[in-house]
């Protein structure tokens, strides 16, 4: 019971993470039917970006409180995220509005990898140790079920900002702008609306949130790289399809049950796949043998938990395209 | 004798809450033109799409040339022998006129994925007979000039030509024109007049869903009349037009303006 | 040949003969040029001409069916790992190369079809990242399946495989013709694979201009209207799967008897994106295009090498962008350029199906 309560726990976390990037990735495609591959590479600039500012702060302000010096990189990655969100929109996705299905796909993958290619560049190809600025003491809630103060900071940040996000499209006119905006481009530009400046709005805010994203990532598991945006990313984008891609509710909801499969998933993979729970009558000789002697013969272990993502895109995509909340179908090919 | 080609027989079909068609029944016979029109929105085109197995009807069944058409499954329809146009002009955009209309063939050749590696004596007759047909089909329908002309920079009209020869190009009994004369001016519609009555009198079957009444009334030999996704009335243009029902319901608007 | 200079029509448009010579010749003396600088310089142009038939392959699928496939490596990898199986000692099998070859291109072509069926109904964003999820998965199977049984030695890879044994000739030993002349290996193995890039191109070629090229196309360019004109749309679908897979499982075969080595790290979603550059940069569904750019595109991060590197040293004193990273910086900066200037590609799509037999044939049938 304590493993399950603490797999959901760390479900949650992974799962409020992985939503706040589907927001982005939501977002672009509601607006612009574009798959904007290139979404994961930004959380991982974000992320080394607001490393590189807390290991600045940390040589130069030695005595800095560190919960600031991790507010100032987070701010300071978000605003470099915003600045290259909104420079990759107007320099490779503006031209191609109208150009054949594949090329704005095509292009969002070569942006992915010049990302990653000049991260490579400035930062090298090295692991970099996230400082743990905030507490990993675990805490103990309930007797055997852990988690940690960086944890709970994200569950409660990710529900704020989420909520912003909701307030932000639903209520304010600029929000209604990007409504209109995703509906139909002609009619909303027709109506006085900016398109132009609602979709880089959009790249924007869907950037600064992957910034915020990136630093809690890291928080997280004390690690940033340059290929580190790539896993969450396409996780993120299966949490946008789950959800019904275009639906902001729906990329929270995927994200969180992605989340909770994957890490609940994970747990019990290796023993649901051990053969050694099989009947006896089924178990060959050499397997009884190993079984025995307390071995176990599992068929996937828990390294396997970067499939479920790939599997539930897969299924998700085939069986209910328009996903769990999904109500609007894009036509867009 | 007339002999039945294709009967439509009680097809019901529903979006949601909304009742597309209901009970739809007519008959095509062998060798004529026939006109299916109505109000806009009176359910035209999603028969068609009905027919040509597009959706799958809630109800009712299509009978053509004695067996049942399957449905959902628009090669198979098109391989029992019937043909379709769309609305918007669907051409293989970034293919010349000519291979358009070779793929129109593909339908009708065989030749096998060994035969295509080998190049063996009977798929290069094949092919080559292909590209005469094709050649022949682009005359017929009086384009063959631009044989090597891209097909997304052919004209409007010849796109709608072009279109047609690659229907007829799958062998069809019966040819499905969905409004071709949309969006054509004057000399264009009387030139497409002229070819569909050609393509009758060469023995297929046209089904015309038409939304301008003048064409449909002058060129088919029967008409039928939907209306809020009912058939309202279906005979002899002359007849149909003196209904009572259908003027009300389609061409009482525009019947003085006629 | 025809189908070679045929397909590089700005070349071949005026002086088709001597067009063809020049390619010939290139074609023939490649290795011998490159062996004045050097043994690296001819395994680069072997690693070339597998990525000729990748590129080869992947074009069948993307450029012309359409269907934008970001798995693509896994069948180089089906390919490259039925060879490790069949042919290394890893399980004691040494089995010859017209057995193993043609098992990895059907076990190619199966998996083709295993990721077909499901993907046939998406629409091409959604399909790409389908296939992208399918090579990682494949992917993450190679990485792991060392336990419990082991399977592929997971991230190890599997070493010492059968080099190409050509009935009593292993090509990777050196031929001594004299006592002072003797064929480098290498060699062998470039012409081994130019002989497989030419039967490839005549095979895709003729597809190409058969009905079911004509299916694929139809495909492309306008699904619903394919259907419409009978065209069987799942079956044509899953036949461009299978057969671009089967040229992955032959490459990959190749790579394993060349490379003598395979492990997960060569097959990673970089290298599905890099071939898939190399088919966008030389241009979709042009087989010359699609030959440039893969060779191009492998020959380029190499020369760049050579002269980047030294010029580095010379400026800084050390070396900032390595080879790899040279690499990468030139395939996204190629992807993005040619999506934005050119996106049909260096050869532009209206030489795609220029076809002068087809006119001839044409005015035959008028006369």
């Amino acid at each position: 019971m304590e493993t399950l309560l603490q797999q959901i726990i760390n479900g949650l976390v992974v799962g409020s993470v992985y939503a706040l990037i589907a927001l982005g990735y939501t977002m672009v495609y509601g607006i612009l039917g574009l798959i904007n591959f290139a979404h994961g590479d930004i959380l991982m600039v974000g992320a080394l970006v607001a490393l590189q500012v807390i290991s600045f702060l940390q040589e130069h302000f030695p005595t800095m409180s560190p919960v600031l010096m991790l507010l100032i990189g987070l701010v300071v990655a978000a605003l470099a995220c915003m600045i290259l969100g909104y420079v990759i929109e107007r320099t490779a996705y503006r031209r191609l509005r109208n150009a054949p299905r594949l090329a704005p796909l095509i292009t969002a993958i070569g942006v992915s990898f010049l990302l990653q290619t000049l991260a490579m560049i400035i930062w090298g190809r090295n692991y970099h140790n996230f400082p743990q600025l905030i507490s990993t003491a675990p805490l103990q809630p309930v007797e055997g079920v852990f988690i940690t103060p960086v944890q709970i900071i994200i569950l409660i940040s990710s529900a704020l900002l989420m909520g912003g996000l909701i307030l932000l499209v639903n209520k304010t006119r600029l929000g209604r702008a990007m409504r209109a905006t995703a509906e139909n481009h002609k009619v909303a530009s027709l109506m006085g609306v900016d398109t132009n400046r609602i979709i880089s709005t959009t790249f924007i805010i869907g950037s600064g949130l992957a910034a915020v994203a990136g630093v809690m990532f890291s928080s997280n598991y004390g690690v940033a790289h340059y290929a580190m945006g790539f896993t969450p990313g396409i996780k993120a984008f299966t949490a946008a399809v789950l959800g019904g891609i275009g639906n902001l509710g729906g990329a929270m909801l995927g994200g969180v049950v992605l989340g909770l499969v994957e890490s609940i998933g994970a747990g019990y993979l290796g023993t649901a796949t051990d053969l050694c729970n099989l009947p006896h009558w089924l178990q060959w000789a050499s397997l009884t043998q190993t079984c025995s002697n307390g071995g176990s013969f599992e068929l996937l272990s828990s390294n396997y938990q970067d499939i479920f993502a790939f599997v539930i895109l897969g299924i998700v995509l085939i069986f209910r395209p328009t996903g769990l909340l999904g109500e609007r179908v894009s036509d867009r090919a | 004798m007339t002999i039945n080609l294709f009967e439509a027989k009680g097809i019901n079909k529903r979006f949601g809450g909304l009742q597309a068609l209901t009970d739809v029944s007519l008959t095509i016979r062998k060798g004529e033109i026939y006109g299916l029109i109505g109000p806009n929105g009176a359910g035209k085109t999603t028969f068609f799409n009905v027919m040509t197995g597009a959706y799958t009807p809630e109800e009712g069944e299509f009978i053509f040339a004695g067996t049942q058409l399957p449905f959902g499954k628009p090669h198979m329809v098109v391989e029992s022998g019937i043909a379709r146009t769309f609305q918007n002009i669907r051409l293989f955009r970034e293919l010349t006129a000519l291979e358009n209309v070779m793929a129109g063939h593909h339908l009708r050749s065989k030749a096998s994925l060994w035969g295509i590696l080998t190049q063996n004596r009977k798929t290069r007759e094949e092919e080559r007979l292909i590209t005469e047909r094709a050649y022949e089909m682009l005359r017929y329908v009086g384009i063959e000039r631009f044989a090597t002309t891209m097909a997304r920079n052919l004209s409007y009209g010849d796109q709608r030509r072009l279109e047609i020869a690659r229907a007829l190009a799958t062998e069809p009994q019966l040819l499905a024109l969905d409004e071709p004369a949309a969006g054509m001016n004057a000399t264009e519609t009387a030139q497409l007049r002229e070819l569909i009555s050609t393509i009758r009198g060469d023995g297929v079957t046209v089904l015309l869903i038409e939304h301008d009444v003048k064409l449909v009334m002058g060129l088919c030999d029967r008409v039928a009349v939907l209306n809020f996704g009912k058939k309202i009335a279906e005979d002899v243009p002359a007849v149909v037009q003196k209904n009572q029902e259908v003027i009300e319901a389609y061409l009482g608007s525009s019947h003085h303006a006629h | 040949m025809n189908e070679l200079v045929e397909a590089i029509p700005w070349l071949g448009h005026r002086h088709p003969k001597a067009a063809r010579s020049l390619i010939t010749c290139l074609m023939l003396l490649a290795p011998m040029i490159a062996l004045l600088f050097g043994n690296t310089w001819v395994r680069i142009l072997d690693f070339a001409l597998l990525y000729v038939m990748l590129a080869l392959g992947l074009n069948l699928v993307v450029g012309f069916a359409g269907l934008l496939d970001l798995g693509y490596i896994a069948f180089y990898a089906v390919g490259a790992y039925t060879w490790a199986f069949l042919a290394s000692p890893h399980f004691g099998l040494h089995l010859p190369f017209y057995l193993v070859l043609p098992l990895g291109a059907a076990f190619a072509a199966c998996a083709g079809i295993i990721l077909g069926f499901p993907v046939l109904r998406l629409r091409g964003d959604y399909l790409a990242i389908v296939t992208l999820g399918f090579g990682e998965i494949v992917r993450i199977f190679m990485n792991n399946l060392n336990y419990p049984v082991n399977i592929t030695n997971g991230p190890q890879g599997i070493n010492m495989l059968d080099s190409m044994n050509l009935f009593g000739w292993d090509i990777s030993h050196a031929v001594q013709i004299t006592d002072t002349f003797r064929i480098n290996p290498l060699v062998s193995f470039y012409y081994l694979f130019l002989l497989f890039v030419v039967g490839s191109v005549i095979v895709i070629r003729r597809l190409q201009i058969s009905r079911i090229g004509r299916g694929w196309a139809a495909i492309r360019d306008d699904e619903l209207a394919a259907k419409a004109i009978g065209i069987n749309t799942r079956n044509m679908k899953l036949l461009a799967f299978s057969l671009g897979a089967t040229f992955g499982g032959v490459s990959g075969g190749l790579f394993g008897s060349f490379q003598g080595f395979v492990s997960p790290e060569s097959f990673s979603l970089m290298e599905s994106i890099a071939i898939l550059t190399m088919v966008v940069f030389g241009g979709m569904g042009n087989i010359g295009g699609v030959i440039i750019g893969a060779v191009a595109l492998s020959l380029l991060p190499e020369v760049l090498r050579g002269i980047a590197l030294p010029v580095q040293q010379q400026l800084f004193g050390k070396v900032i962008l390595d080879p790899e990273v040279l690499r990468m910086l030139l395939l996204s900066l190629a992807m993005i350029l040619m999506m934005q200037f050119r996106p049909a590609g260096l050869i532009p799509a209206n030489a795609r199906y220029s076809r002068p037999e087809l006119a001839r044939a044409g005015k035959g049938a008028q006369s």
